[in-house]
């Protein structure tokens, strides 16, 4: 299992279209994904789980893959987060 | 052929094919199923055209409306592929043995139920994601089509029970010609809209929904308040005439474009615009209009998830004011309950909307928001002639304490270094009776009344105006509603201002020789109506509707007013 904290900077924190790329992006990977924040952890291709986190700014996240493409998909999803300037 | 009688909302002939914008019926039972995993393969069944529909929505919404409509799309599609929703919902049918309509509606209930108690707003909206697109799985599960108002490709009359703004803000005016709905009044929501998008509407027809199928050919006749069902050739040659000359009619009303709106004895009033976004000042220019006498700012508050800031709304205020190029511009100030409602604010439902927590009251209760409104406008005061309007005023202590607000907001602004035009007059709309009564002692504090009729006529004859059974009540030409409209008049003119009216009651032909007579200065209606008052203004003398109007005053009934209009003036 791979694992990796981002901190969220997005104004308007993982809501909306942030919440529908990450999930969006997690859904290509065949490894289990998921989003811990506040202790809560839900599964990462799971939109309304997602949501209902309620990620706001300057959250700490933590994002776990376990599986074949572990590595991959972790990347991938930290290359969107900071893509679309949603964390770091 | 078969024909329904109904309320004329809005002028015009529309001929096209009936497009039925109806809830479809999406109740079931629950019962027992033999083969779990065949009811299981019906329901990925189900989810896999309910997500191909999805995509074709979401590529048209993103030719048609741009990547910000279609995104909410995108959030419908994930849900379907939503393992957290999917499973339970396998699951269910196969430890269960349900079926798979139930096992779907008991799942997304229970997530509905949870977004619906979060205490964030977005959250909440989401509640209503899943809702719709539970329907559409629904829907291919039980075989029955919904409706898709956006995929509309081709010339349509729209059948619908009602309309709400966000059915209406989903309509393609390229393709809808007309519509008729089962509920409803001249002064619904749905009629204004009409009226704003300029085609023909026939509302209230209480069956609508009932006798029209899709496809079927629909004659709205918009003039005498029909619908014409499948109608013969013959027909719909006439009605085919019938629009020529209404069309020809439109084209010598025209011709008024740049006159001003003179009685025959030389009596000048203001025929001014109501709108509702920036979008329709080009109707209010094409139409002539002498100014803008009601801009309803509550659209700018309706179809999103938070409210508009500041600068969005100083934007808005100041297209306006621009594009009226110094004519007078009456701003309503925010105008919600009711109604018309604003999920986002969060309000509690009540059991009397139209008695409750709205308008002015919201306003001054809210104070953040109504602010931010008020600064927006202050700081585009100086693009124009911007006139502020206090809705649903009932007593003196509302007005200064809105006018308190108000200075304080200027003097903050001009703090700040930022310029405010200092010539703005702040008025009040009278809807409530009560202010109406007291107008002598309003019109020393107000710069201007503005009637507002529809509200006005409601609360005063204590009807209802969606209330299909009591809509006999709304009775514009009530002796009552006319001398309350005549004590608002007075006592404005008495102290120097000017009174105006902008209901619906201020563009209609019966009305207009009465309001004239009891010596109403602006008249504010739907910019499609200014040139047709204009016309029949030119035909009218000032000092006899003066004597018509003070016989109304003392006579018994509605319809005793009614005739006497047309006996005078020639209706």
């Amino acid at each position: 299992m791979v694992q990796k904290q981002f901190k969220v900077t997005a104004e308007t924190g993982i809501h909306a279209r942030p919440a529908t790329m990450l999930v969006q992006a997690a859904s290509k990977f065949d490894s289990e994904i998921h989003l811990e924040y506040k202790e809560k952890k839900v599964n990462l291709k799971s939109i309304m789980g997602v949501m209902s986190l309620g990620v706001g700014q300057g959250a700490d996240i933590t994002i776990f893959a376990e599986g074949s493409d572990e590595q991959d998909a972790l990347n991938s999803l930290e290359e969107t987060l900071k893509k679309e300037g949603l964390a770091e | 052929m078969s024909f329904l009688n109904g309320i004329a909302a809005s002028s015009g002939i529309a001929i096209a094919k009936a497009y039925r914008l109806v809830e479809p019926d999406l109740s079931f039972d629950k019962v027992t199923v033999e083969n779990a995993e065949q009811e299981v393969e019906r329901f990925q069944s189900a989810l896999a055209e309910s997500k191909g529909e999805l995509e074709v929505i979401r590529d048209n919404a993103h030719k048609e409306l741009g990547a910000d409509k279609a995104a909410i799309f995108d959030a419908h599609l994930l849900v379907l592929s939503d393992p957290e929703l999917i499973s339970p919902i396998e699951d269910k049918i196969k430890t269960e043995n349900v079926n798979a309509e139930s096992a779907l509606k008991d799942t997304a209930d229970m997530f509905i139920t949870m977004f619906e108690q979060m205490d964030n707003e977005y959250m909440k909206e989401r509640a209503a994601d899943i809702r719709d697109v539970t329907k559409r799985v629904l829907s291919h599960l039980l075989g029955v089509q919904v409706v898709n108002p956006s995929m509309i490709a081709e010339e349509v009359i729209i059948i619908a029970e009602d309309l709400t703004p966000s059915d209406t803000a989903q309509l393609n005016r390229q393709f809808v010609k007309g519509f008729t709905t089962d509920i409803g009044g001249r002064t619904s929501h749905s009629a204004i809209m009409a009226r704003s998008m300029e085609i023909p509407a026939v509302v209230g027809t209480k069956d609508s929904t009932k006798q029209i199928n899709n496809g079927d050919m629909v004659i709205v006749d918009g003039l005498k308040g029909l619908v014409h069902i499948n109608p013969t050739p013959e027909a719909i040659a006439e009605y085919k005439e019938e629009h020529r000359k209404f069309e020809e009619q439109k084209a010598e009303w025209a011709k008024l474009v740049n006159e001003k709106s003179v009685t025959a004895d030389g009596h000048h009033v203001e025929l001014a615009a109501n709108i509702g976004t920036p979008k329709d000042l080009k109707g209010v220019v094409e139409n002539g209009g002498e100014g803008v006498g009601l801009y309803r700012t509550e659209f700018l508050y309706m179809g999103r998830d938070q409210l508009p800031t500041e600068d969005e709304q100083f934007e808005s205020y100041k297209a306006v004011l621009e594009g009226m190029s110094g004519k007078s511009v009456v701003v309503r100030t925010l105008d919600i309950g009711g109604d018309k409602e604003l999920p986002y604010l969060n309000l509690p439902k009540e059991m009397n909307p139209f008695l409750g927590f709205r308008a002015i009251r919201l306003c001054l209760e809210e104070q953040d928001m109504f602010r931010t409104q008020l600064r927006a406008l202050l700081r585009a005061s100086s693009y124009g002639n911007l006139k502020i309007m206090f809705p649903m005023i009932a007593t003196l202590d509302e007005f200064r304490q809105g006018k308190a607000i108000l200075e304080e907001e200027k003097q903050k602004l001009v703090s700040e270094g930022i310029q405010v035009a200092d010539n703005i007059e702040i008025g009040i709309m009278v809807e409530i009776p009560s202010t109406a009564v007291m107008a002598e002692q309003f019109a020393k504090e107000v710069d201007f009344f503005s009637v507002g009729t529809n509200d006005l006529i409601q609360y005063t004859m204590a009807a209802d105006r969606m209330n299909e059974r009591v809509s006999y009540l709304y009775q514009p030409y009530n002796p009552a509603i006319l001398r309350l409209v005549k004590m608002v008049i007075d006592a404005a003119h008495k102290e120097g201002k000017w009174a105006g009216m902008c209901g619906e009651m201020a563009g209609d032909e019966t009305a207009i020789p009465l309001l004239l007579g009891l010596g109403l200065d602006e008249f504010s209606m739907s910019a499609t109506s200014i040139l047709k008052a204009r016309s029949q203004i030119s035909r009218l003398n000032k000092k006899d509707m003066e004597a018509l109007a003070e016989k109304a005053l003392h006579m018994n009934t509605a319809e005793e007013v009614v005739q006497a209009v047309k006996d005078t003036a020639k209706l």
